[in-house]
């Protein structure tokens, strides 16, 4: 609330000192604004921010960690009776306090004698405490802007170069903005890689990534079955991998050729109805995708397996029809054609992209040497368009691979190292689904092995990314 | 189409001019090789072509000249059916490929365009090897039947295009890193090596250098030879170089045509000699 109000005051402030540093720009040029270095409106808006922003900032600083600040120094000089307590119950003693101090909600513990004194105490601690830092900031804000304010609006005059420095401001802006994406992405490869290696201090990497049972278990007792759990991935690798290939067997040779009747043999007036429609696939959030997968196409091709393993069964098949009439609905084939079809209009718009980038002086080529439309592009437009295609193609699998949510709703959960595509498989997205769904604790290495799992999949399309980006990069490169 | 034509010449801010005689037939040595009667040419509503009639002969060189927009390159594209490729275009009147309607409905474009090469201005080879560039004509039309026949088609191409000398040592190197007039001359190559009989040639030289545009222009005369060509040009010094026979065209009319010499030192319309002596274009 005092945050708020502190904010509203802080723009009046500013808009304030906007109007007065331009009142006063103006009045400098004796009316003749033309004779200034620049407009009014930069000497308003840089004496305005400057009354505004470093106030502001510290405004929002204290609301952000003014809580933290006050929970430390809450803590200094604890009274004896606080200090017999363990870790955990001075954490709780502290809370309570504090909530006290706030008029909330305490835990249910009792406190009586020296430790009821003590609460007493910190609870009338805290709330001074809160209020110091709290004015304390106020008035630093305050001081912060007339500060900011007596400091600009001065300078306000004929030569001086109120343009530039509003400029500064807003670069100094975008670079704020483009470090923070930059960080954030620091920061989680890095928790990343940090609750990773946790995990390889418990799981030894080899045996991650090359053991091949996974069961990641963790008995909560020492008489439970698997009390160490197997953490060995292939069999994820494995299923991930076979999905994969068979939405790339779906996805690519559809979305390329589909790429290809666009550019080269569609009117413009099928390019402008048909494009659209690819793109509103695109469009579809996954987890659509997912019951799609689950409750549509998964259903539709356990009748048909089992059908056909009806008519199989007593005849000279006898094994394998029994097989496919215990097909079950969730199975790799499903989760795999479901994402290609997802994937179809990644790749078609991409390829589209790429064959559209083939100039057409190429074509004109061909097509004058007497040869056909599909002579032309067989033999011309596609191999100039190859690199790209294969980088679109990997971009794809990229995305494959990291694809969660329909896999999760169709691909089954079973580790089985196998490429029949009519098994269940499960994939490495969906464990970590699973790893970290539900209350976990943050220690065992079942929940860590999540990390790992995660880490070797950012590797990998990280790797996938780059080796695709540099082919799309060097194709450019040839035709610019 | 009387509006729409008022329309283009007032666009190009000229001089309106009064109709002219449209056939002026020359005198050629040989026999016609392509023969244009009443060719118009529509790109969706606007008109680019007005009744255009030329006669080109055979085994001689024919310029068209005249300033950009006018329809030259129109008119090349419509000799081997091109302007089929480009949506909304329609062309009209007749053109006689050897007496042969090349518009009729017997006649299939692609084999049309085996018989009438093409050279354009941006030279265009195929991201392929150099060999693979001269051999992509034949091995689509299945002109040879054996391995050494192909290479012997490549070399006589190569050695036709002038070409032969400087990349008999790297046939198999790609032949997008030439440069740029012996990739011009590649693309002739490949152009002849389909031994068409016809040469379009649509401004090939405006993107080399002096140099690589002589060599190109030695090139025509050696061809001329054996092919008809027809060039397209934007140079009246190159048109007077290379040509037996030049059209002066202006906004869509064909304005004069007749043989270079004399079309150069004594034309017979003003607007003709406007343009060569550089008034206007």
């Amino acid at each position: 609330m005092l945050t708020w109000l502190a904010l509203a005051a802080l723009t009046l402030f500013s808009i304030a000192a906007y109007m007065a540093a331009r009142r006063r720009a103006v009045a400098t040029a004796g009316g003749k604004t033309a004779g200034l270095h620049s407009l009014p409106g930069y000497h308003g808006a840089y004496a305005a921010l400057w009354a505004g922003v470093p106030a502001a900032l510290l405004v929002l600083m204290i609301a952000m960690f003014g809580g933290r600040l006050e929970a430390g120094l809450l803590r200094l000089d604890a009274p004896t009776a606080v200090q017999t307590l363990t870790a955990p119950q001075q954490d709780v003693f502290y809370d309570d306090a504090r909530a006290l101090a706030r008029g909330g909600q305490p835990s249910e513990t009792s406190y009586v004698g020296t430790l009821r004194t003590a609460l007493d105490a910190k609870v009338a601690r805290s709330s001074q405490l809160q209020r110091m830092i709290d004015y304390g900031a106020l008035s630093l804000a305050v001081v912060l802007a007339l500060a900011g304010f007596a400091l600009a609006y001065p300078r306000i005059g004929v030569q001086f170069r109120a343009r530039n420095r509003v400029e500064g401001w807003i670069a100094a802006l975008f670079v704020i903005c483009s470090v923070t994406a930059v960080l954030t992405t620091v920061g989680i490869v890095a928790s990343l890689v940090w609750e990773s290696w946790r995990f390889f201090q418990a799981v030894p990497p080899l045996q991650f990534l090359f053991g091949t049972e996974w069961d990641p278990q963790i008995a909560m007792r020492t008489d439970q079955y698997a009390t160490s759990g197997a953490f060995g991935a292939v069999p994820l690798f494995v299923g991930t991998f076979l999905i994969m290939i068979i939405a790339m067997a779906v996805a690519a040779p559809i979305g390329l050729f589909s790429a290809i009747y666009l550019s080269e043999y569609a009117s413009p007036w099928t390019r402008s109805v048909v494009k659209p429609m690819l793109e509103i696939l695109a469009g579809v959030p996954t987890v659509v995708y997912g019951f799609f997968a689950a409750l549509t196409v998964g259903p539709l091709f356990r009748g048909f397996f089992n059908w056909i393993g009806g008519m199989l069964v007593g005849g000279p098949m006898d094994g394998f029809g029994l097989y496919l009439m215990q097909v079950q609905n969730q199975m790799a084939l499903v989760a795999g054609a479901v994402m290609g079809i997802m994937l179809i209009p990644f790749v078609s718009s991409l390829s589209d992209d790429i064959i559209n980038a083939v100039p057409q002086s190429l074509r004109d080529g061909s097509l004058a040497m007497g040869a056909t439309r599909s002579e032309t592009v067989k033999k011309v437009v596609l191999p100039a368009a190859l690199p790209g295609i294969m980088a679109a193609l990997l971009l794809a699998i990229s995305r494959a691979v990291g694809e969660t949510m329909i896999v999760t709703m169709a691909a089954g959960l079973q580790a089985k190292t196998t490429l029949n595509p009519l098994d269940t498989v499960t994939t490495v997205t969906v464990q970590i689904v699973t790893l970290l769904t539900g209350d976990q604790e943050f220690d065992s290495p079942k929940t860590l092995a999540a990390f790992g799992l995660g880490l070797t999949l950012f590797v990998v399309t990280l790797m996938l990314n780059i080796v695709a980006l540099r082919i799309v990069q060097k194709y450019r490169e040839q035709y610019d | 189409m009387p509006s729409q034509r008022d329309d283009v010449a007032a666009h190009a801010e000229a001089p309106v001019h009064i109709a002219v005689d449209r056939v002026h037939a020359a005198a050629p040595v040989g026999g016609i090789k392509i023969r244009a009667r009443d060719v118009n040419v529509f790109y969706g509503e606007k008109q680019a072509l007005f009744d255009v009639g030329l006669d080109v002969p055979e085994r001689a060189v024919t310029a068209l000249i005249g300033p950009s927009g006018c329809g030259k390159s129109t008119f090349l594209r419509s000799i081997n059916r091109m302007n089929d490729t480009i949506p909304g275009c329609k062309v009209k009147g007749r053109i006689e490929l050897d007496g042969e309607d090349i518009n009729d409905r017997s006649i299939d474009p692609v084999v049309l365009r085996a018989r009438v090469g093409m050279v354009f201005q941006k030279p265009n080879p195929f991201p392929k090897t150099i060999f693979e560039n001269v051999a992509y004509g034949a091995r689509i039309h299945g002109l040879t039947t054996s391995k050494s026949e192909l290479e012997a088609l490549v070399e006589t191409s190569l050695k036709k295009a002038g070409l032969w000398g400087e990349v008999a040592d790297r046939l198999h190197q790609p032949g997008t890193g030439l440069s740029g007039g012996q990739q011009q001359r590649l693309v002739i190559a490949r152009a002849v090596a389909i031994r068409p009989q016809v040469l379009l040639m649509d401004e090939p030289c405006s993107a080399l250098d002096p140099i690589s545009t002589l060599k190109v222009e030695e090139l025509i005369n050696e061809l001329k030879k054996e092919f008809t060509i027809v060039i397209v040009t934007h140079n009246m010094q190159q048109a007077a170089r290379v040509s037996d026979y030049t059209a002066f065209m202006y906004v869509g009319d064909l304005i004069e045509f007749g043989n270079t010499d004399k079309l150069f030192t004594k034309p017979s319309m003003k607007q003709t000699e406007d343009y060569i002596t550089g008034k206007y274009g």
